[in-house]
C-alpha cells in the first residue's frame, strides 16, 4: 500500500487513508464541510425538446465559494445534465458518464440516448448507496424524442414533464405548479425556467447569482450561459483601491528571470558528411 | 419521562486530553476542526499577463507555533506554482506525489504541464480518495498557452472552482474572502498587484489566530519570478 509506487490510478476509488482518517474521527475529529452546490436546478419539456436550468452559486457551509460556477454539465451533444448536492460528487460523476457515452458512441457510431445516461448514471450511484451525494436533472432529445429525468443520490429516478431539485426546488416548483402547461413554445419554455430559478434565487439562501439556461432540441443545443444577472455588483466604487508602491513592508526579495526557450533557426547548411 | 430537558454537555477546549484517551499525556487529542490543526492562509490574484500567488508562513499545532517559514506555496514548473492549506503534513504528500506525476508527465510528453491539465489531475487525484480524503485545499495558479493567467481552487474532494479574480483557500479564508472582493481591480500591473495581495494577505491574517506570522508573496510574469518575504504583525 504505502511501499508500493504512486502508479497512476486503474479507476476506481482508493480507500488508503480511511484507516488515518478512522483515527482521527475516533479522537474526536468532525469531517469538514465539502463544497456544496445548495442549488436551485429546473428542466422542463416543451414541444420541440427540453429546457433546462440552474443558478450559479457554490457555497462552503454559510459563504459563498464561487459566484458563477456552472451547474449545467455536458453528458453528449444531445444530453445535458444538472447537478446539486456535493460537487465533487456531481463533477465527477457527470465527466464518468459522459466519457462513457463518448466510448458508447464511437462503439454503435450512434447519437447517445437519454437513459443510456440515464441507466449508467442511477447504477453508479445505486452501488455506493447514496455516499456519492449527487442530485440530478437529466435532459436531452435523442431519436425517441425529448426526455427528461431526476435522479437521486441514492440511485432511484423518476421520469417527468417538468422537474426541479435542490434546496430551491420548492421555491422552483411553486412557479412550475401555477404555469406549467403541454405544448409550451420555446420562448415560453425559456421564461418559465428563468421565473423558477429566479424564485429560488431570491428566496433561497443556498441558491443565488445568475440564471443558466440549455435549450436542446432535436438536432440543435443552445446554453445560454449567464442568460440572465439578477444580481449585479452595483455597490463596488470605481476607484476601487489603490495602493502606493512601497506601502507592505518586504524583509526580502528574489527576482528570478525565467529562461527564455532557444529559438532553433531554420534553414541552416546542412552538416558535412 | 424528563419534564425539563437535559442541559447540552460542557464543550471540552480542543487542548486538553479527553478522559479515557489512550493518547500520551501531554499530546493534545485532534480537534473537532482538523483543518485548524496547523492553520493556513493561501490566496492567487490575477493581474494583467502575471499572477501573483500568497500565503502565510506559520506552522502551528492548535495554539502553539512551531515554526514561522513553513513553505506551502510550492513549485511545480516554471509558470506553475500550487499552494496547499489545511493540514500540513498531507499538504506535503500530496506536493510530493503531484511532483512526482508531473515529472513523469515531463518525461512521456517532453513539455511542462499546462495549468489547465494540472489542475485536472489534482482534482482527479484528490476525488480518488472521495471517502478517506486529504485535509488539504490547494490553489493552483499558473500562467497559460500564450502567457494567459490561470488560477483555481478546490475543496478537499477535488470540486474544482474556476475564478477569474481570485481564490482563497485557509483558516483565514472568510477574511481572505472580504479583503480580495474589496481590494481586487482587473488588468492590475505586477507592482500594483503585490501591494493588493500582500495588503489583501496581511489584512486577513491579522484577524485570524490561526495563521500569520510573516508573508510570502510570488509574483510571476511571463519573463521573471519575484519572491518577496513581507512582515505582518507576529503574533
Amino acid at each position: 500500500m504505502t511501499g508500493s509506487m504512486d502508479l497512476p490510478a486503474k479507476g476506481g476509488f482508493n480507500f488508503d487513508l480511511c484507516r488515518r482518517n478512522n483515527m482521527l474521527e475516533k479522537n474526536g475529529l468532525k469531517l469538514p464541510g465539502f463544497l456544496k452546490t445548495g442549488t436551485t436546478i429546473v428542466g422542463l419539456v416543451f414541444q420541440d425538446g427540453v429546457v433546462l436550468g440552474a443558478d450559479t452559486r457554490a457555497t462552503e457551509g454559510p459563504i459563498v465559494a464561487d459566484k458563477n460556477c456552472e451547474k449545467i454539465h455536458f453528458m453528449a451533444p444531445n444530453i445535458y445534465c444538472c447537478g446539486a448536492g456535493t460537487a465533487a460528487d456531481t463533477e465527477a460523476v457527470t465527466d464518468m458518464v459522459s466519457s462513457q457515452l463518448q466510448l458508447h458512441r464511437y462503439a454503435t457510431g450512434r447519437e447517445s440516448r437519454v437513459i443510456t445516461a440515464l441507466t449508467l448514471l442511477k447504477s453508479h450511484l445505486f452501488r455506493y448507496q447514496g455516499h456519492v451525494s449527487a442530485a440530478l436533472v437529466l435532459g436531452g432529445v435523442d431519436c425517441t424524442g425529448p426526455h427528461l429525468h431526476t435522479v437521486y443520490p441514492h440511485g432511484s429516478t423518476d421520469t417527468l414533464p417538468f422537474a426541479t431539485m435542490g434546496s430551491g426546488s420548492l421555491a422552483a416548483m411553486s412557479v412550475f405548479e401555477s404555469r406549467f402547461k403541454e405544448g409550451l413554445t420555446r420562448e415560453e419554455g425559456i421564461e418559465l425556467v428563468s421565473d423558477a430559478i429566479r424564485a429560488g434565487i431570491f428566496n433561497d439562501l443556498g441558491s443565488g447569482s445568475n440564471v443558466d439556461v440549455c435549450v436542446i432540441t432535436k438536432g440543435k443545443t443552445e446554453y445560454l450561459r449567464n442568460h440572465q444577472l439578477p444580481n449585479p455588483r452595483t455597490y463596488a466604487s470605481s476607484k476601487g483601491f489603490s495602493f502606493t508602491k512601497g506601502q507592505t513592508e518586504v524583509l526580502s526579495t528574489k527576482i528570478i528571470p525565467l529562461k527564455q526557450k532557444v529559438e532553433v533557426a531554420e534553414g541552416g547548411d546542412a552538416m558535412e558528411e | 419521562m424528563s419534564v425539563s430537558p437535559r442541559p447540552p454537555p460542557p464543550r471540552s477546549p480542543g487542548f486538553l486530553p479527553r478522559p479515557g484517551s489512550r493518547i500520551p499525556y501531554g499530546f493534545a487529542p485532534c480537534p473537532s476542526q482538523i483543518f485548524e490543526y496547523n492553520g493556513s492562509a493561501v490566496v492567487a490574484m490575477v493581474g494583467k499577463n502575471c499572477f501573483a500567488i500568497a500565503s502565510d508562513r506559520r506552522l502551528g499545532v492548535q495554539l502553539q507555533t512551531i515554526a514561522t517559514d513553513f513553505q506551502r506555496v510550492f513549485k511545480i514548473h516554471d509558470k506553475l506554482y500550487i499552494g496547499l492549506s489545511g493540514l500540513a503534513t498531507d499538504a506535503q504528500t500530496l506536493y510530493q506525489r503531484l511532483v512526482f506525476r508531473h515529472k513523469l508527465y515531463q518525461l512521456r510528453e517532453e513539455r511542462d504541464m499546462k495549468p489547465e491539465t494540472f489542475a485536472s489531475l489534482v482534482s482527479a487525484l484528490l476525488y480518488e480518495k472521495r471517502f478517506g480524503p486529504y485535509f488539504c485545499q490547494p490553489v493552483i495558479a499558473g500562467l497559460g498557452d500564450d502567457d494567459v493567467p490561470f488560477i483555481c481552487t478546490m475543496d478537499f474532494i477535488g470540486a474544482k472552482e474556476l475564478a477569474k479574480d481570485f481564490v482563497v483557500s485557509g483558516t483565514a479564508s472568510e477574511s481572505l474572502y472580504g479583503a480580495c472582493e474589496s481590494m481586487y481591480k482587473p488588468n492590475m500591473e505586477p507592482d500594483e498587484l503585490f501591494e493588493t495581495i500582500s495588503q489583501a494577505l496581511s489584512s486577513s491574517v491579522d484577524r485570524d489566530c490561526l495563521s500569520g506570522w510573516g508573508g510570502y508573496v510570488l509574483i510571476v510574469t511571463p519573463t521573471e519570478v519575484r519572491e518577496h518575504v513581507i512582515k505582518t504583525r507576529m503574533d
